[in-house]
C-alpha cells in the first residue's frame, strides 16, 4: 500500500544535541585529518584537535547552560532528548574529562608508540555516548548511548596491542559488558510491556495515572534495568570486571573509563530511576540500600589488600560508586544533586590519579606495584605532592572536593532517614583512607636499600594480598574471584590451606616476590646484566623469572631514575589538582552549580 | 486482565499453536547455540532461533520485520559468523571440559533452575499484561502497511535513536582498524622481547611473558586464545586451592 500522507518529522532544536554533534563530528574530522598528516605528527595533531573539540563542546555546553538557566529545560526531537541542568552538567563534566584525557594520552601515545589518533577518536565517540545517556529521555536512547559508550571503551581497553593484558581486559569487559547490555535490553522490553512506552516521561505519566494491581512485569523490568546500570557503574555484585579491566587497560584509558563511564551510567541511572520510576521508590530504595552497603564495604575492604596500584584504584572506584549510590538511595532532588557533585569531583580526582599512574608505569605501562612508589617524593617531589593531594581528596581529606562530596551524600542519606547507611559509608571512608594514606606514606618514606618491601608493610595483611588480592587475577575467572571478593570469609579460608598445607612453597613465594620486586627495579634502570645476592630459593626463582637474566642484584631503588613527565600530562595533573583543591577551599560555586542543575530537572 | 497467551483480542487456537511451535523452535535453537561443541553447529542453531522469531513476527502482523529478520540476521549475520569461524579455523578444538573454576557448572545449574522457576512461577501466578497500549500502536493501525508505520516511527519518535546508531558505525570502523593492527608494524621495541617486564602486579607480567599470539586478527581472539593456553599449561597440585596456586605459579615462575 502506498503511503499517501506526508510524515510530519519532528522539529529539531540543534542546541539540544550540539555537544554530541561536536564530539561525534569532531571525531570523524580528526580521523580524516590524522590520516592526512605525517605519522610523526599524528599524535600531536590528534591531541591538539581533541583538546580543541573538547573545548568546543565545553563551550557549547556552557551555552546550553545559559539557555537552560534563562528559559528552563526543554525536550527535543520528539521528546527523545531532554536538556535540563542535569544533562548540561553531565555534558560539562564529560567535556572536561575528554580534554584532560587527551592531555594525558598524548604523553602515553608518544611513549608507547601504539598508534595514531585512534585513541582520541574513540574517546570522543565514547564521550558522546555518555552525553547521550545524560540527556536521554527514552530508554532506547539510553541503551544506544550505553552501547556507544561501552563499545568504544571495549576497543580502548584493548588499545595497547603489545600488552596481552590489554587485550584480555578488553575481552573480559566485552563479554561481561555485552551480557549486561542484554540484561538491560530485556529490562527495557519488560518495562515497555508493562507501561506501553519507552519514553521516560510517558512511563512516569502512565505510572502516575494507573495503579498496577499486578506489577510483576514492571518490577521484573525494573530489576533488570537495575542490574544493567549496576554493572556499568560497577556496583558490587556486578563489579567483577572492574579490577581486571582497570588494570589491563592503558592507564589514561582507565582514567577516562572510570570518569566518563561512571558519569554517563550514573546520569542515566539517576534520571531513569528518579523521573520514570520515582513513584516506585518504595520498591527500589531498599535494593539500592543493600547495593550501596555491599559496594561501600567490598570496595574499600578489597582495595586494602591490593598491591597493584591500578587494582587498588579500581576497588577504590567501586567504593566511590557506593557513595554515589547513597545519593541515589536518598531518592530526592538533594540526593541527585549530591550524586552529581560527587561525580564531578570524582572525575578530576580519578583522571589526575591515573595520569600519575600512567607516568609511573613507564614504558610498557606495567610498573604499577606499590613498591614502585616508594621514595617517589625524594625523586620527584612535585609529582608526589600532586598524587598525594589527589589520593587524599579521594580519601575525603579536608580542603579538597573529596570531603565535600562525601559529606554531601552522607548528609543526603541522613536527611532521608538512612542513618545506618550513612554510618556504614563513614566507616568505609575510614577504611578507604587507610589505603590511600598508605600509598601517600609510601611515597614519602625513604627508599630501602634492599627489596624487603613486603615484610615491613603489613604482615597481617600480606598472605591475603598474595593469595586472593593481587596475584593471578587474570587466570582466575570472574566467578571465583567474585566468590573470593564478595565475602571476606572465603578469602580467609583460602588463606588458611595456603599457609598450613603449603608452607614451604609459601615461603619461597615470599622470597620470589622480593626478587621480582628487585628485578623490576633492575629492569627499570635498563641494567643489561644484574647480579644476585639472594638465597637459594630466591636465585632459583630468579632463574625461572628471567631466562636471559642470569644474576640479580638488589639495586638501590634511589637509583631508580626519575620518570619523565611530559608537559601536557603535567598540565592535566595540574588542572586536576587545581580543581580539587580550589573547589575544596571554596566549595560553594561547584556545590551550588550541582544543586542548581538538579533544580532545573525536567521530570 | 488476560493471561499471557491470550493477551491479543484476536488470539485464536491456530495462533496459540503457532506460538507454541515457534517457541519450541526458538528455544531448541537457543539451546543448540549454547550447547553445541562445534561452533559451526552453534551458528547454524542460531538460524533456527532467528527463523522462529521471524515466524512470530508474522504472527504479530509484522511481515516487514519478519523479512528483515530472515534476510539480515539469518542471512547476512549468521553467514558472517560462519565466515569468521571458518576463517579462524573450524577444526580448532576448544577444550570445554577444562574447568578453570571448580563448582562453576553446578552453581550455574542451580542459578538457572532458580531463575527459571522464578519466571515460570511469575508467569503462572501473576497477570503479566497490564493492558497498556503501545505508543507505537498496532502494526497495521489505520490501514497503513507496517513498513509505513515502521518508517514513521523511525523518522519521528525514534529519529534520535536512529541517527545516533551512526556513532556505533564510527566505532565499528575505527575499532576494527585498531584491533586488527599488528603491534610489530607500528614500532619494534627491544623491551618487548624481555621475559619479565617490570611490575610485580601479577597479570601484567604474566601476559607479557607468554608468547605473543600469532597473527592477532583481532585482539579479542588473541586474548581468548591466551586464556585457554594459560588454563591448559597450568598444573594444579593437590592440596592447594586453585586460586592460591594461581598466585604461587605466577610468582615462582615469575612468568
Amino acid at each position: 500500500m502506498l503511503a499517501t500522507t506526508v510524515i510530519a518529522t519532528p522539529h529539531i532544536r540543534y542546541l539540544a544535541i550540539l555537544p554530541e554533534i561536536v564530539l561525534l563530528g569532531g571525531g570523524v574530522v580528526l580521523l580524516a585529518v590524522a590520516s592526512l598528516v605525517r605519522r610523526q605528527l599524528r599524535v600531536r595533531v590528534g591531541t591538539l584537535l581533541t583538546v580543541a573539540i573538547a573545548a568546543g563542546s565545553l563551550g557549547v555546553s556552557l551555552w546550553q547552560w545559559a539557555d537552560v538557566t534563562g528559559r528552563g529545560g526543554f525536550t527535543a526531537i520528539d521528546h527523545a532528548v531532554v536538556v535540563d541542568g542535569f544533562s548540561v552538567l553531565v555534558n560539562i563534566l564529560v567535556s572536561c574529562a575528554v580534554l584532560l584525557t587527551a592531555l594525558v594520552a598524548d604523553g602515553y601515545l608518544l611513549r608507547e608508540r601504539v598508534g595514531g589518533a585512534e585513541l582520541q577518536v574513540l574517546a570522543l565517540v565514547s564521550a558522546s555516548g555518555a552525553m547521550i545517556m545524560g540527556s536521554a529521555n527514552d530508554l532506547i536512547v539510553v541503551f544506544l548511548g550505553l552501547e556507544i559508550l561501552s563499545i568504544a571503551l571495549y576497543v580502548l581497553a584493548a588499545f595497547n596491542s603489545r600488552r596481552e593484558a590489554s587485550g584480555e581486559a578488553a575481552l573480559k569487559y566485552f563479554i561481561l559488558g555485552s551480557f549486561s547490555s542484554a540484561v538491560f535490553v530485556y529490562g527495557i522490553a519488560l518495562v515497555y510491556g508493562a507501561t506501553g512506552s519507552t519514553n521516560l516521561a510517558q512511563i512516569a505519566d502512565f505510572l502516575s495515572r494507573n495503579v498496577l494491581v499486578h506489577d510483576g512485569l514492571l518490577l521484573a523490568g525494573l530489576t533488570l534495568l537495575l542490574v544493567g546500570f549496576s554493572f556499568k557503574v560497577a556496583a558490587v555484585p556486578f563489579h567483577m570486571w572492574t579490577p581486571d579491566v582497570y588494570q589491563g587497560s592503558p592507564s589514561p584509558v582507565t582514567g577516562f573509563m572510570a570518569a566518563v563511564a561512571k558519569a554517563g551510567a550514573f546520569a542515566a541511572f539517576l534520571r531513569v530511576f528518579l523521573s520514570s520510576f520515582g513513584l516506585l521508590r518504595a520498591d527500589w530504595r531498599p535494593v539500592i540500600y543493600a547495593l550501596a552497603v555491599v559496594t561501600l564495604l567490598v570496595g574499600a575492604g578489597l582495595a586494602v589488600v591490593q598491591r597493584d596500584v591500578k587494582r587498588m584504584l579500581a576497588y577504590s572506584s567501586i567504593n566511590h560508586a557506593g557513595f554515589v549510590l547513597l545519593g541515589l538511595q536518598a531518592a530526592t532532588g538533594r540526593g541527585a544533586s549530591d550524586a552529581l557533585y560527587y561525580l564531578f569531583a570524582y572525575t578530576f580526582m580519578v583522571i589526575g590519579s591515573f595520569a600519575v599512574v600512567s607516568l609511573i608505569g613507564r614504558t610498557g605501562d606495567v610498573a604499577h606495584d606499590l613498591s614502585t612508589y616508594r621514595g617517589l617524593a625524594r625523586r620527584q617531589p612535585l609529582l608526589a605532592v600532586c598524587f598525594a593531594v589527589l589520593l587524599l581528596a579521594q580519601a575525603g581529606a579536608p580542603f579538597t572536593t573529596g570531603l565535600w562530596a562525601k559529606l554531601q551524600v552522607v548528609l543526603a542519606a541522613v536527611d532521608n532517614g538512612s542513618v545506618p547507611l550513612a554510618v556504614i559509608a563513614m566507616a568505609s571512608a575510614a577504611l578507604a583512607a587507610f589505603f590511600y594514606l598508605r600509598l601517600a606514606v609510601l611515597m614519602y618514606s625513604p627508599a630501602p636499600a634492599s627489596g624487603g618491601v613486603l615484610g615491613e608493610e603489613e604482615p597481617g595483611e600480606q598472605p591475603v594480598a598474595l593469595t586472593a588480592g593481587t596475584v593471578g587475577p587474570f587466570r582466575a575467572g570472574p566467578a571465583e574471584q567474585a566468590m573470593a571478593e564478595a565475602q571476606p570469609q572465603p578469602v580467609e579460608e583460602l588463606r588458611a590451606p595456603a599457609v598450613r598445607g603449603a608452607r614451604p612453597v609459601w615461603a619461597g613465594t615470599e622470597q620470589s616476590v622480593a626478587v621480582v620486586d628487585r628485578l623490576n627495579a633492575a629492569l627499570l634502570i635498563d641494567a643489561e646484566t644484574v647480579t644476585v645476592d639472594g638465597e637459594t630459593p630466591a636465585s632459583a626463582a630468579a632463574d625461572q623469572v628471567g631466562g636471559d637474566v642470569e644474576r640479580v642484584e638488589a639495586p638501590d631503588p634511589a637509583l631508580v631514575s626519575k620518570v619523565p613527565v611530559p608537559a601536557l600530562s603535567a598540565v592535566a595533573i595540574g588542572l586536576c589538582v587545581a580543581v580539587t583543591v580550589v573547589f575544596g577551599f571554596i566549595p560553594a560555586p561547584l556545590v551550588d552549580f550541582a544543586h542548581h542543575a538538579t533544580l532545573l530537572f525536567v521530570p | 486482565m488476560t493471561p499471557l497467551l491470550l493477551a491479543s483480542t484476536r488470539a485464536t487456537i491456530p495462533d496459540l499453536i503457532t506460538f507454541v511451535v515457534c517457541a519450541a523452535v526458538v528455544l531448541t535453537g537457543a539451546l543448540g547455540v549454547v550447547m553445541s561443541r562445534n561452533s559451526v553447529h552453534a551458528a547454524l542453531s542460531l538460524v533456527l532461533t532467528l527463523f522462529g522469531v521471524a515466524v512470530l513476527f508474522i504472527e504479530q502482523d509484522a511481515q516487514f520485520l519478519a523479512a528483515v529478520q530472515v534476510i539480515v540476521y539469518a542471512g547476512a549475520i549468521v553467514v558472517l559468523f560462519l565466515f569468521v569461524i571458518m576463517f579462524l579455523g573450524v577444526d580448532r578444538e576448544e577444550n570445554v571440559a577444562a574447568e578453570p573454576l571448580k563448582g562453576q557448572r553446578p552453581l550455574a545449574l542451580v542459578l538457572v533452575v532458580i531463575a527459571a522457576t522464578g519466571i515460570i512461577f511469575l508467569a503462572a501466578t501473576s497477570h503479566w499484561v497490564t493492558g497498556a497500549h503501545a505508543v507505537a500502536g498496532s502494526t497495521t493501525a489505520g490501514g497503513h502497511s507496517n513498513t509505513y508505520l515502521l518508517g514513521r516511527s523511525v523518522f519521528t519518535t525514534y529519529l534520535w535513536a536512529f541517527e545516533i546508531t551512526a556513532g556505533l558505525l564510527v566505532i565499528a570502523v575505527v575499532g576494527a582498524v585498531v584491533l586488527a593492527r599488528r603491534p610489530s608494524q607500528v614500532h619494534e621495541e627491544p623491551r618487548d622481547a624481555r621475559p619479565a617486564a617490570p611490575g610485580a602486579g601479577g597479570p601484567g607480567d604474566a601476559a607479557v611473558a607468554s608468547p605473543p599470539v600469532a597473527a592477532a586478527v583481532a585482539a579479542g581472539t588473541g586474548a581468548s586464545g591466551s586464556t585457554t593456553d594459560d588454563g591448559e599449561r597450568r598444573p594444579v597440585p593437590a592440596g592447594v586451592t586453585g586460586r592460591a596456586e594461581d598466585g604461587m605459579d605466577e610468582r615462582v615462575t615469575g612468568s
